[in-house]
Parts: structure tokens; C-alpha cells; sequence
């Protein structure tokens, strides 16, 4: 009978008391190790330890900053390494997706530099542009800039092809197909991309301030790190997680928003 | 119609390159219009790359801070699968102990591998133990919620055939559970691979003594662009060489599926 149970759903009232027995037992296990006094609260505060210094992070100021000030200055980074990704990314895939000669020019050095880790450029970002804004954005930008390109890519190569000798047929010029059957037949695919690439994005932004900046979330939990503080950097990991899971959001309803639209 | 299926020519590839080649001879060596201190000639990286090779740098030859990153890589991945696809697999295979852990890993998820270094580092310090744990945790999340979709999306009349026939619980794990999820296990595995990677040389970058990570680290320091793209060029050739590596186990694992 129980083997019944892998293609069968539970109930939701067995579900909902499941969930919740084992967030308990998650938070649970947490406290209870804490509590116990076998590992120092500096090392393993409690969950309501953290919880509070979370709370007392958005009022005082840690390293120069409240915590909401840090999350901006990191997310303004954020917005311009993934906005700048975006903006080259997106029509560089299309025009790859359209000219077979670009095509055949960039793809062998993408796929070359795909292979470096986004972290690996820390050392020349900061060398060339400076740990305040241009280091980071770097960072962000060669983690977000590939899926953007390859799903634009997909997207364009994957059009119908009849869409696209219709176009022709009617003399429609290079500009016209790419701006007006390229694009929107891609739109799904290109929206995909960006949710991985913001996901990516974020991750490198992360990363990044770990190593070179001098405010911004990451930097928080490097100075938490410094001081012995495991529950200020427990509460830069949960305000990564809260702003990381808000992107995804957002660009997951886009993405169903857009495939609603076109009905699929 | 066959647009689509053309293979590119290759002699973009090569023509990409040599242009690429000449480009920055042309800028580092002949115009000196980007200047060494910024990005370095070829005959530098050379240099570097000999330098690093044979008589060595950041306490270490190439070779070594080579193995020294995959090890730890390999040790924590293979903690993360070992411990991750039984466990995702476990998840796949019951309705209630899924319900049971995976609002836990929803909560986890969101913070990605690189936020748990500082944690990692208070906790065990910089050496060896913390980058392990930290490869760790890139690689388990990805595991266990692989391997459970890859339950999960096995077609359900196939799992009550099974039953039907009366299979036992642990044949029909070995039968029709695991190699129906493979194909995604091992999706997970590769891409959790990269994330490792890209974990560990964040890792070393924050604090090491030895590695990939801790060569970029010291040639930052000491403003050596040449040694910066000798240690990028390794980082790149160690992933490609991995990842490669993977493929070739998964095409041995799932010999039925074409890639």
C-alpha cells in the first residue's frame, strides 16, 4: 500500500501538519543545540537570537550603515551589473540568432569565456575599476551577461521558420525581422534567460562584495565574520535570501504573466 | 528550415582567434596603448605562466594549486552527492517525508553557496574544513532537489505497473525509481559542479593557502595582471576539463539516453 502513496497526494491537512512538524523540528533542532550551551552563542546563536539582532540591524547601524541601506547600495549594484547585462545580452543573441556570420565570429570566444567563474574576474575588476561601484558591477555583469545572450540566441534560432520567410517574402528588411519577428517570438525564452541570469546576477553580487567593497550586504557579512558575529551574519544570509527569492518572484509572475498573455 | 540544423563553421572559431591574437599583441606590444599595469602582453603571460610552472608562486607550482582545488572540489562534491540524491531520492519516493523536509529546503534555498563562506569561516576557521563544507552545501541543495524531481517526474503508470506486478519496495527503487531519475540527477550533478567551482575559488579568494583561488588572490596583491590570466586561464581549463569529465561518467551511467 505505502508505495501507492508515491503517485498519490496527500491530503492537505496531513501536508500542512507534515510542513509544519518539520519547519519545528528545523527550528527546533536549531535552538536545541544552541540552548544546550555545548556550542558558544557567538558560534550558534538561538533563533530568536538572530531574529532580534536582525530587527535591532534595520535600526542601528552596522559598519557605517543600517541594513536596509546596505541592501540598497547592494541592489543598486545589482540593477546596474544585471540592467547593463540585459541591455547588451539580449540584442547581441538576436543578432547572433540572425547573422550567421556574427554567429560564427563571437560563439567560439563565449563559449571560451563561459568556462571562467564570474568570481575569477574579482581580481581585474577591482584592478580596474575600483572596489565602490565599478568592481562589483563588473563581477555582476560576467555572471548575468551569458544566459542572456543564450536565450535570446535560442529564441531567435527557434523561430518559425515560416514567420520568418513570410517576412521575407514580403521584402521585410534585416532591422524589420529582428525588431518584429525575432523579438517577440522570443519573448518567452528571453524572459527565462533573465530569470536565471538575475538569479546568477545576485549570486555574483555576493560574491563580489565578500572580496572587494566597502559597503553593500556582503560586506555586512564580512564584517560580521570579523567580529565573531554569527548572528550578524546569519541575518545578512536571511536578508540575501529575502531580496534573492523577491527577484526570482517578481520575474517568475512576469514570465507566467507573458505566457499567459500569448495564451500557452 | 535547415537553418537550425547547419553546424557552425569552423573557421570562425579560428578566424575569432587569431584576430583576437593579434589584437592584443598589437595593443600591449607594438602601440602600449593599454599599459602593463592594466592588462598584461603575451610575452608576460608567458613569463607568468613558466614562472608559476616551474619555479612557482604563491607558495606553490601550478600543478599543485591545481590539485589542491580539485581535491577539495571532488571531496565536497562528492559529500554533497552522496549524502543529497539518497536523501532527494527518499523525498521522491514518499509523499510524506517530502512534506516533511521540503518546506526546510524552500527556506534554505534562497540564500545562495557564496553567503555561507563568512559563515563557514567563523565556524572552522580558513583552512581546508571550511572551503569542504561550503562545496558541500552548493552541491547537496541541488542534489536532493534533482533527484526528487527526477522521482517526481517519472510517469506514474510505469511506478504502478510496477506495484501491480508486486515488485518489493527495494526493487522497485533499484528498477524503476533510480534509473528513471538519473537523467536528472545528473542534470543537477553538473550543474551543481559549477557552482562548486565558483564557490571554491570565492572561497579562496576570501582566505587560503594554496589553491586556484589564493593564486588570484596574491597576483591581485601584487598588481600582476600577467599572473591574474594565467590563474583565470587555469580556472577556466580546470572547470572545461571537469565538466567534461562529468559528461563522459553520464553518458556511462545512462547509456539508453542520447545526449
Amino acid at each position: 500500500m505505502t508505495a501507492f502513496a508515491i503517485t498519490r497526494e496527500l491530503s492537505w491537512q496531513r501536508r500542512f501538519v507534515l510542513s509544519v512538524a518539520g519547519i519545528a523540528a528545523f527550528f527546533g533542532v536549531w535552538w536545541a543545540a544552541a540552548a544546550s550551551g555545548l556550542v558558544a552563542p557567538q558560534f550558534l546563536p538561538t533563533p530568536l537570537a538572530v531574529l532580534e539582532k536582525f530587527v535591532a540591524l534595520t535600526q542601528t547601524t552596522f559598519v557605517g550603515y543600517t541594513l536596509q541601506q546596505h541592501l540598497a547600495s547592494s541592489f543598486g549594484r545589482f540593477a546596474l551589473g544585471f540592467g547593463l547585462a540585459a541591455a547588451i545580452g539580449v540584442p547581441l543573441g538576436l543578432l547572433m540568432g540572425w547573422f550567421r556570420g556574427l554567429d560564427a565570429i563571437v560563439s567560439p570566444l563565449f563559449d571560451a569565456l563561459r568556462f571562467v567563474a564570474p568570481i575569477a574576474w574579482v581580481p581585474f575588476a577591482a584592478l580596474w575599476f575600483g572596489t565602490g561601484i565599478g568592481g562589483p558591477v563588473l563581477v555582476i555583469f560576467s555572471g548575468s551577461f551569458p544566459p542572456c545572450v543564450i536565450n535570446a540566441y535560442r529564441g531567435a534560432r527557434y523561430v518559425e521558420p515560416r514567420f520568418v520567410e513570410a517576412a521575407q517574402t514580403l521584402g521585410a528588411s534585416h532591422w524589420r525581422i529582428i525588431t518584429e519577428v525575432l523579438l517577440p517570438a522570443s519573448v518567452p525564452s528571453i524572459v527565462a534567460g533573465l530569470r536565471v541570469s538575475a538569479g546568477l546576477g545576485w549570486q555574483s553580487l555576493v560574491g563580489a562584495e565578500l572580496i572587494v567593497a566597502s559597503s553593500g550586504i556582503g560586506y555586512l557579512l564580512v564584517r560580521g565574520q570579523a567580529n565573531i558575529s554569527t548572528a550578524i551574519v546569519m541575518s545578512g544570509m536571511i536578508a540575501i535570501g529575502i531580496v534573492g527569492f523577491a527577484i526570482d518572484a517578481l520575474l517568475r509572475r512576469m514570465e507566467r504573466y507573458i505566457s499567459r498573455r500569448r495564451g500557452l | 528550415m535547415t537553418r537550425s540544423h547547419e553546424r557552425r563553421p569552423v573557421w570562425g572559431g579560428v578566424v575569432t582567434f587569431v584576430v583576437l591574437a593579434v589584437a592584443w599583441y598589437m595593443l600591449t606590444t607594438l602601440t602600449n596603448t593599454i599599459g602593463s599595469g592594466r592588462f598584461s602582453s603575451p610575452a608576460e603571460t608567458w613569463d607568468a605562466l613558466r614562472q608559476i610552472a616551474f619555479a612557482g608562486y604563491a607558495d606553490a607550482r601550478l600543478a599543485e594549486h591545481i590539485l589542491h582545488s580539485v581535491k577539495l572540489v571532488l571531496l565536497g562534491f562528492a559529500a554533497a552527492a552522496i549524502v543529497g540524491v539518497p536523501l532527494g531520492l527518499a523525498m521522491g519516493a514518499s509523499r510524506g517525508f517530502e512534506a516533511f523536509l521540503n518546506p526546510t529546503f524552500l527556506l534554505i534555498r534562497p540564500i545562495p553557496p557564496l553567503a555561507w563562506i563568512p559563515l563557514a569561516i567563523v565556524w572552522l576557521g580558513l583552512g581546508d574544513a571550511a572551503k569542504v563544507l561550503i562545496i558541500w552545501f552548493a552541491a547537496f541543495v541541488p542534489a536532493v532537489i534533482n533527484s526528487y524531481s527526477g522521482v517526481r517526474s517519472i510517469e506514474p503508470y510505469l511506478i504502478e505497473a510496477a506495484r501491480m506486478l508486486g515488485v518489493p519496495r527495494a526493487m522497485l527503487m533499484r528498477e524503476v525509481l533510480i534509473p528513471g531519475a538519473l537523467p536528472m540527477i545528473f542534470t543537477g550533478l553538473r550543474l551543481s559542479l559549477q557552482a562548486c567551482w565558483t564557490t571554491l575559488v570565492a572561497g579562496e579568494l576570501i582566505g587560503a593557502i594554496a589553491g586556484l583561488g589564493h593564486v588570484l588572490y596574491q597576483a591581485s596583491l601584487d598588481i600582476f595582471p600577467a599572473m591574474i590570466v594565467v590563474g583565470m586561464g587555469s580556472v577556466a581549463v580546470t572547470a572545461a576539463v571537469m565538466t567534461v569529465g562529468l559528461s563522459w561518467i553520464e553518458r556511462r551511467a545512462i547509456p539508453w539516453r542520447q545526449a
